[in-house]
């Protein structure tokens, strides 16, 4: 079933595939993100009660969402690189953790910044501001376990674990900080309870939010070529492609 | 049977390198009566801050005591010896969190009434802690085991435990510390402990497994 598949699972194939998709991947990124961003920030109405300050939103919403898909795409990744035994899938748990941390990290300070005007506060111990701090934990543990190791091949397999344990245990953490939230006090500023978006700010949300999502693909592209060619240096083809 | 001969193995170890397992105990000890001397030792600011108190010094204490859980085994090459006779390491594994459970756990569950006596802390919210604690530390054991067993062959361990297991104790925090602040309002707490069971349970079932394939990565 998945014949089609087995090929991309060699190094040097998967090296050319990235660099063909590559250059589609970041002009694509660009395109949606300057469309999206400038349409949101720029052109679209002010909001009746948050005036200009909630064009925030259109870096804030689509960095929260990647984030969590790239965790998603991410444990995806650990999971084949654990059960088939793949190489370069722990390559690719490698190359997408850094992304997705950073991503992780524009949410939080993009919330901060907007919850200073909307709440009065920098930061709340809301249950989704925990959950997403947590969640940049686990994407800097992922990270810091595979640097700790003298033997590369020993840091990816155990990250790939690591991230996969992540998954179990991220609805857990989810769950237990909603409640934990909810056993305080009710959650009153974050649920504004929302009249659904004006169609007019929605596009340029949706656009942003597929912009972020090809631009996670482009740099994961970009930083598994990588992690193929410090990996595999010692291989003929690569020799033969970098003239050494 | 085969569990049973390695715990022998490990009590028997305990028992010779008494430091591994009476400092974290000391630090425990230290960390609580630490808390009064910062915030002051009016009884009512104490018993209000006591539950997420009691439980963040359990889950540190239990940190320390779980940076050097497979490190001796690993470099004298025990584990090796294991991975390498092609059985299977699950009794290893049971023992191993066992006797970290009976040497970390244990002591804080027989030390919850100097606890409370410390902090002021009244009948109920003994009675709680003691629960809490009775579940909980299983599940610590668990979780120590299973991020030393990822760290067992890294370099620099130490603050790179910490960063991979703390985020992993935050729902037994929340659960634990709501049950004994519960108690202490004078609730019903029954909801936390299940909750509790609930996750002890389901680490029960899935962490050795996560416990094998990571000694099996870092001898490989």
């Amino acid at each position: 079933m998945f014949k089609w598949l087995d090929p991309y699972a060699k190094s040097e194939t998967l090296y050319h595939f990235c660099g063909k998709l590559l250059p589609y991947l970041m002009v694509s990124a660009l395109a949606l993100l300057l469309l999206g961003n400038i349409w949101g920030l720029a052109f679209t109405p002010a909001d009746y009660q948050q005036g200009d300050s909630y064009r925030i939103i259109h870096i804030h919403v689509p960095s929260a969402i990647m984030s969590m898909g790239a965790y998603a795409a991410m444990a995806s990744a650990a999971f084949v690189a654990l059960v088939w035994q793949i190489k370069v899938a722990h390559w690719a748990v490698l190359a997408i953790a850094p992304i997705g941390a950073i991503y992780t990290a524009i949410a939080l300070i993009t919330g901060m910044a907007w919850g200073k005007p909307m709440w009065g506060a920098w930061w709340v111990w809301d249950a989704r501001l925990t959950s997403e701090l947590i969640l940049l934990f686990l994407y800097l543990g992922v990270i810091a376990l595979n640097g700790a190791f003298s033997d590369r091949q020993v840091g990816a397999k155990v990250s790939s674990l690591l991230a996969l344990i992540g998954v179990i245990n991220l609805p857990i953490i989810h769950f237990s900080v909603e409640w934990w939230n909810t056993l305080h006090q009710g959650a009153t500023i974050t649920k504004f309870a929302k009249p659904s978006i004006d169609p007019s700010m929605l596009w340029p949300l949706l656009i942003s939010i597929l912009a972020f999502a090809v631009l996670l693909m482009a740099l994961t592209c970009l930083r598994l070529r990588t992690a193929i060619l410090v990996n595999e240096q010692h291989r003929p083809w690569v020799r033969k492609l970098v003239g050494g | 049977m085969v569990s049973l001969v390695f715990l022998q193995r490990e009590l028997r170890l305990l028992a010779r390198q008494k430091a591994d397992w009476l400092n974290p105990i000391l630090f425990f000890i230290i960390v609580l009566s630490l808390f009064p001397l910062g915030v002051g030792p009016e009884p009512n600011m104490l018993r209000i801050i006591a539950p997420g108190v009691i439980w963040i010094a359990a889950l540190l204490s239990v940190l320390l005591a779980a940076e050097r859980l497979f490190k001796d085994d690993y470099r004298n090459g025990v584990i090796e010896q294991l991975v390498a006779g092609r059985q299977s390491l699950l009794p290893f594994v049971l023992a191993k969190t066992f006797a970290n459970w009976l040497s970390t756990g244990l002591p804080l569950l027989v030390l919850s009434p100097v606890v409370a006596l410390l902090l002021g802390l009244g009948q109920a919210e003994l009675g709680a802690m003691a629960l809490t604690l009775l579940l909980g530390t299983p599940l610590l054991s668990l979780l120590s085991v299973l991020g030393s067993a990822l760290t067992m062959a890294a370099d620099k361990g130490g603050i790179l435990l910490a960063l991979l297991i703390l985020p992993l104790y935050i729902p037994l925090l929340i659960f634990a510390s709501s049950a004994i602040e519960a108690a202490s309002m004078g609730l019903g707490y029954q909801g936390q402990l299940a909750i509790l069971l609930a996750m002890l349970l389901l680490a029960l079932a899935l962490v050795p497994m996560a416990v094998t394939s990571a000694l099996r990565i870092n001898v490989s």
